[in-house]
């Protein structure tokens, strides 16, 4: 169940280019930290960084330790894939596979765990979709592609989808940029829910939404197009959005940046 | 509405009443209506050649058939010069199917096979470098092929038809009494590499298509490389897939010259098919065109006429296996 997560001494490169530099942090279980800070800064670069996701883009390597309880995942002889089922993500945009319907991309990554049986898969597809509060708007069509869903829906499945494997950590990476406000809402209540049950760090270009949903916010920074991205800080989120400690984070969360 | 649905309205073709009122507006002008002409032309053209085509072919083969003594779907013999003419199609049938079958059977899985690795194992370079290799193997001349199989693959089959006749010579169909290997099968392997760049290629095409974001969802979920595969770009690609198989296809049901230069001439269906013998539709007529009577060359285009309807045939089912599952394609993700 929810872990705690420990950073320390974190760089990310592309290729030669050091993308972040040396950021060293703590996530609570059962808590949501945000990340909030301008493009660039290295943020989802971050995030990606907490499910070895990171590796995947050509180029793509990490340096320093993520600490998941008493695991460290970059540690010798860890299985990225591994890491991948203990830590899920949800992306920017909504993703379920287009080939398959809705029950299929809830049961995906329980499949991928081992074969259950129908009984037992059905009522994980069931919690997992109250979960998401997406049961009573889909369940009279589980067997419809799930790319025939709204946007807002869509996203909710890929949460569904995402917490069907029980993860012990939920990344969400600017989960609602790419939906109507409405459907915004609906995510960030589900959030507040989702807590009770996971460690999650949701990365945010909407200040207003890093300070309803989260309990802890990280702003990130760049010196300049070209340098390493940085934490600048880490604290509650209340303190960060009236007295924060730091005066670049002042003038990013008041719109003086830049 | 939110927003994704708001993105794919403005990527909807326009609709009937906005194309017609913008070529309403078009046509006043010279050089829209002179361009409307020759688009409408060419597109006129194009039926009026099929149908002066089917026309002809048609006309021909009732000729050749209303003098036909033996039943033309079933008989085995080709004498259309006899008199009374005596000549049927179940050869030919026979073996156009039973090769493009085989050929089917083995560039397929290895054309998804070399599309796959060039898009999602090999390193960038290696794979282009396959690429390109068999873009080579697409522009060699089927007279090419022709030669490299009956000199070369022919005679160095021997091994592989003992091997295949000691193991499976029992079930009859892959039975071998040390004939030259000029059969069905021979042509089915040389039809697998002359399909094979065609259905790569067009794999290939369509592998490199999945969104990044689709393969990253089934990353996030703890797919190995392969599960990712399985998960999300194969069903991603399988119309596209089919679509390359029915490419591939058309050309192994069509292919001629390879096929009359391998074959050997027997005009006949064999149990074995490692036996020599057999006859496809393209490589009958071929071979016989030349030397043919009035007669000889309606009986050839009735035989032509049926591969075109079997092409047709084939054709149509892939699109009805593309379309039940259209709602499930990639397309409207």
């Amino acid at each position: 169940m929810a872990k705690r997560i420990d950073v320390s001494g974190l760089n990310a490169y592309y290729g030669s280019f050091l993308a972040i530099e040396d950021i060293s942090m703590a996530v609570e279980p059962h808590s949501v930290t945000a990340f909030i800070g301008p493009s660039g800064c290295g943020k989802s670069t971050f995030l990606r960084t907490l499910n070895r996701m990171h590796e995947v883009t050509p180029g793509g390597r990490v340096e320093g330790k993520v600490m998941l309880d008493d695991e460290n995942l970059y540690g010798a002889g860890i299985d990225p894939v591994a890491v991948r089922r203990e830590v899920g993500m949800v992306f920017q945009r909504p993703n379920p596979f287009p080939t398959m319907s809705v029950y299929d991309n809830v049961a995906a990554g329980l499949r991928l765990n081992g074969s259950h049986r129908k009984a037992a898969l059905d009522d994980i597809v069931e919690k997992s979709l109250r979960g998401a509060n997406l049961w009573n708007e889909v369940k009279d069509r589980l067997n419809k592609p799930g790319s025939g869903l709204s946007g807002g829906q869509q996203q909710r499945l890929c949460i569904a989808r995402a917490i069907a494997v029980e993860p012990d950590v939920l990344l969400m990476d600017e989960p609602c940029s790419a939906l109507d406000p409405i459907s915004t809402l609906a995510i960030e209540d589900l959030i507040g829910e989702l807590k009770e049950r996971f460690t999650i760090v949701i990365v945010t270009h909407n200040m207003q939404q890093a300070a309803r949903v989260s309990d802890r916010t990280a702003f990130f920074n760049l010196a300049a197009v070209g340098r390493p991205g940085k934490l600048i800080e880490i604290d509650d989120t209340e303190r960060i959005f009236s007295n924060p400690s730091v005066q670049a984070t002042e003038d990013y969360i008041s719109g003086r940046f830049g | 509405m939110d927003t994704t649905t708001a993105t794919h309205q403005q990527t909807e073709p326009p609709t009937p009443e906005a194309g017609a009122e913008r070529a309403a507006r078009g046509a006043t002008r010279p050089g829209d209506r002179i361009f409307l002409g020759l688009s409408r032309g060419s597109g006129i053209l194009v039926l009026i050649v099929m149908a002066a085509i089917a026309a002809f072919l048609t006309y021909r083969s009732v000729l050749a058939l209303s003098e036909n003594e033996a039943d033309f779907l079933t008989s085995f013999e080709w004498d259309p010069s006899g008199s009374p003419p005596r000549f049927g199609i179940a050869v030919l049938a026979f073996g156009t199917v039973v090769s493009s079958v085989i050929a089917m059977a083995i560039a397929v899985p290895v054309a998804v096979g070399i599309a796959l690795f060039i898009t999602h194992y090999a390193p960038r370079k290696l794979g282009g470098t396959i690429a390109y290799v068999i873009d080579l193997l697409a522009a060699v001349p089927s007279i090419v092929y022709g030669l490299w199989g009956a000199l070369a693959l022919v005679p160095h089959l021997n091994g592989l038809y003992g091997w295949l006749d000691d193991y499976f010579g029992w079930t009859g169909v892959l039975s071998w009494s040390g004939g030259p290997a000029r059969s069905l099968f021979t042509v089915g392997i040389l039809l697998a590499i002359m399909i094979l760049p065609i259905i790569t290629n067009v794999s290939r095409e369509v592998f490199r298509q999945v969104p990044r974001t689709h393969e990253e969802a089934a990353l996030a979920l703890g797919a190995t490389r392969w599960e990712v595969i399985r998960m999300a770009v194969l069903p991603f690609g399988r119309s596209g897939v089919i679509s390359a198989s029915m490419l591939g296809l058309g050309r192994a049901l069509g292919e001629t010259m390879a096929v009359a230069m391998v074959l050997s001439p027997v005009f006949d269906i064999r149990a074995s098919l490692l036996e020599p013998g057999g006859g496809t539709f393209a490589q009958n007529i071929a071979s016989k065109f030349n030397e043919a009577t009035v007669m000889g060359q309606d009986a050839l285009i009735a035989s032509g006429l049926v591969l075109f309807v079997i092409t047709l045939l084939v054709n149509g089912a892939a699109r009805l296996i593309i379309a039940r599952r259209k709602e499930y394609s990639g397309a409207n993700a």
